[in-house]
């Protein structure tokens, strides 16, 4: 299956946030940090970048589901979550190498990168003002 | 109003009470928010004649309306004091996760007062306030209290501004750390050290709401677009260099105390020779499309392994102000401030002012240490940064800032003691840049990171200097209150009525492009009202002696010619531009035409 992500050119990342704003915002009708599908993360003293679902070919946080929320999209090439299963038990936040998927206080779902399908391209990348962010494709056979 | 939360947080370290206020509408709409409201929270909240460092001084951290939303340039914050330094109203606007936090916790202003007995440190978790023990970081740097605290709070969420050794010291001009060291002139640190308070650790989690989410969205991010283009986008690669070699050709580089104004090894110091260091890292603050901190890191050398966030103000006072061409030297000498947690302007203006004192035999090795404390000796400025830091030696006597260090040590040094008001002068020579004589010598607004000259056109600026000066100011007062940062003044077009659509869209009040105007001339008259209060006369609203002598070569050269005549001309021009009376003070008429009528009266009946 195709794998699509938001991937991030560290070198070029300024650690603005200005994704997180902006994906908050797009997806949550607020600007709240904490409830955005992408976050900047440091790697090491001088380097930032910002990482979201990487939608892994081994799907560690489908596995790790104990109540099967969580399924692979064909048509958008993303995670979809049955938010009636989804207990916020915090098992696929644990699994996830990635630390991309993230719990919502106020509804104890999950909330994870759907790559805006439903608004063309990823809102994110076109906001960053370093063109740092870039969707990665690949069509490798699992 | 949305995005404000209305609130401010008053914290009495002396009572160890913490108490969240309501902030009136009217207030907020007035002043909006940053230096403006910090300003008018100051004056309420420090009785007239408070010395600095007593505990009865105030320090006001102001966030604005923009803070936290994806308007560019804006997670910023105003620290607002009675400065050590000066003895007058010291606003100093700073960026980065800090502002954010502040905002996301859910207060427009907090406001600490008294003193502690012994060091702690404050924790703002959203609405709980704790007051922790700062005895283990007392002595510490600011990254490793940064480190420190987060570390015992378990939360990287959590941002820290704290003082470093020289806030605790109270030396004069001491910075308050916040994440981006290079802030906060005129001492707030030596304030935050005065009331034994290490830092203020924010952890805030809530959302910011704004009225018009899409309207703020599609401003933002054309704003940001245009960012990215010339010029705004150079200045955010090379901004500081370009400047300075820029500056030299103007002959306006002060160099060696202001002896001369322009700087022979300032090519070396530009992008051309990189000889010694490598940058590494460009870093922004959140919400900002430019990216204008360079981390440079020195390789090789005595100084290996030396990294710091450089500016212009910094490279031009810790370079040729003291006549050091040796970049690694400077990078040094800015790591050691920063780890201090000392104001890089003032510590470059001061040791430039002993280099002179000492050349003139004022100073002898035994005072210095057995340093030879000569213009353009890197290892005197690294072991005078050091010496200030510790103080040791004559920095002791240096941490008191220029004007009073001068006052102790006499013997005719206050010729060369280069400061306006007790703070030291920034990075243009006021003799070259007439702009930039009045600006310092009223000395109303904080030093913008970059230059007037270098500040794109001028075109839409009144082609008098007085009024320029007061359209100058205005402008500046209101970057600081609606708290967008001053690096984004290239990117606006049309600045009033852009910014009346951020403000617009983020809180729903709709203010004029003539309110708003309104407002930074409101601003400005507040502080020079809170400098009044605090025994502020004409006479202070001058320029050292050295700027205002007219010798022979200067008049050869036919440009920059200042003297004391066309300086008084200047401010005479200035005040009645402004509107105030012939001594400078603001008449009744005014207070009541900018609404600042509600302030205890202070101001004689013209």
């Amino acid at each position: 299956m195709e794998r699509r992500y938001v991937q991030c050119d560290r070198d070029k990342c300024t650690g603005c946030m200005i994704c997180q704003f902006i994906c908050s915002a797009a997806k949550e009708g607020s600007f709240n940090l904490e409830r955005s599908r992408i976050h900047v993360i440091q790697t090491a003293p001088h380097s930032v970048t910002a990482t979201a679902c990487q939608f892994c070919r081994n799907h560690p946080c489908i596995k790790a589901c104990p109540r099967d929320a969580l399924r692979t999209d064909e048509a958008t090439h993303t995670l979809k979550l049955d938010k009636a299963r989804c207990a916020g038990c915090g098992c696929c936040i644990e699994a996830c190498p990635f630390g991309a998927i993230t719990l919502d206080d106020s509804t104890k779902s999950v909330i994870v990168c759907d790559l805006c399908f439903n608004q063309g391209q990823p809102r994110c990348i076109e906001a960053c003002p370093q063109k740092a962010l870039s969707l990665y494709v690949s069509r490798r056979q699992q | 109003m949305d995005s404000y939360s209305g609130k401010c947080l008053a914290v009495d370290l002396t009572t160890r009470r913490a108490e969240i206020r309501a902030l009136p509408e009217s207030l907020l709409r007035s002043y909006l928010g940053g230096a403006g409201l910090g300003t008018r929270l100051l004056a309420e909240w420090v009785a007239p004649g408070t010395a600095p460092l007593s505990p009865g001084n105030a320090i006001v951290f102001a966030s604005s309306a923009l803070a936290g939303t994806v308007a560019p340039c804006s997670s910023n914050h105003a620290a607002v004091t009675k400065s050590p330094l000066t003895g007058f109203l010291s606003d100093s606007v700073s960026s980065g996760h800090w502002s954010l936090s502040l905002k996301r916790a859910g207060y427009d202003a907090l406001i600490v007062t008294g003193a502690a007995e012994s060091p702690v440190y404050l924790f703002v978790d959203n609405e709980i306030v704790h007051f922790n023990t700062a005895d283990h970081l007392w002595g510490r740097n600011s990254q490793e209290t940064s480190e420190e605290i987060r570390r015992h709070l378990g939360d990287d969420r959590v941002r820290v501004a704290s003082i470093g050794p020289a806030g605790e010291r109270l030396v004069s001009y001491a910075c308050i750390d916040d994440g981006y060291p290079l802030s906060h002139r005129g001492g707030a640190g030596a304030v935050m050290g005065s009331k034994k308070l290490k830092a203020i650790a924010v952890r805030g989690t809530k959302a910011v709401s704004v009225h018009d989410r899409r309207r703020l969205e599609e401003a933002s991010l054309a704003l940001h677009a245009r960012a990215r283009t010339a010029p705004a986008a150079k200045r955010g690669q090379s901004a500081m260099l370009d400047c300075l070699l820029a500056i030299n050709r103007l002959g306006a580089l002060p160099t060696r105390n202001f002896r001369e104004s322009s700087f022979q090894g300032a090519e070396r110091l530009g992008w051309e020779d990189t000889a010694g260091y490598r940058p590494l890292k460009t870093s922004a603050c959140p919400s900002c499309p430019i990216a204008c901190r360079h981390l440079l890191q020195v390789v090789g050398g005595p100084y290996a392994g030396a990294a710091a966030t450089l500016d212009y103000q910094t490279l031009a006072a810790l370079g040729p102000l003291c006549g050091i061409d040796d970049m690694p030297a400077i990078l040094k000498a800015a790591e050691l401030c920063q780890r201090y947690g000392m104001d890089t302007v003032s510590t470059g203006g001061s040791i430039a002012w002993a280099m002179e004192s000492f050349e003139r035999g004022l100073f002898t090795k035994e005072d210095t240490g057995q340093v030879d404390l000569s213009f353009g000796r890197a290892d005197a400025l690294i072991e005078m940064v050091k010496q200030i830091g510790e103080l040791k030696g004559i920095g002791d006597l240096l941490a008191e800032g220029t004007r009073r260090a001068s006052a102790k040590l006499g013997r005719g040094s206050e010729q060369w003691a280069m400061h306006s008001k007790g703070l030291e002068l920034s990075g243009c020579d006021p003799r070259i840049v007439e702009d930039q004589a009045l600006w310092s010598a009223v000395g109303l607004q904080a030093e913008p990171r970059d230059c007037p000259p270098c500040r794109g056109s001028a075109a839409d600026l009144p082609a008098n200097a007085a009024s320029r000066n007061k359209a100058r100011e205005d402008q500046a007062a209101l970057f600081a209150s609606l708290m967008i940062c001053d690096q984004m003044s290239d990117c606006l077009q049309d600045f009033l009525s852009e910014a009346a659509t951020l403000y617009g869209s983020a809180t729903g009040v709709e203010l004029s492009p003539v309110e708003l105007e309104r407002t930074g001339e409101r601003v400005s008259a507040l502080k020079k009202y809170f400098n009044v209060r605090e025994g502020w006369k004409r006479t202070d609203d001058w320029l050292p002696p050295r700027l205002l002598e007219v010798t022979a070569s200067r008049k050869k050269a036919k440009s920059g010619v200042l003297s004391e005549p066309k300086l008084k001309a200047m401010l005479d021009g200035y005040y009645e531009a402004r509107g105030w009376t012939a001594e400078g003070l603001i008449p009744l008429k005014k207070v009541k035409e900018l609404r600042l009528d509600d302030l205890p009266a202070m101001v004689k009946e013209d």
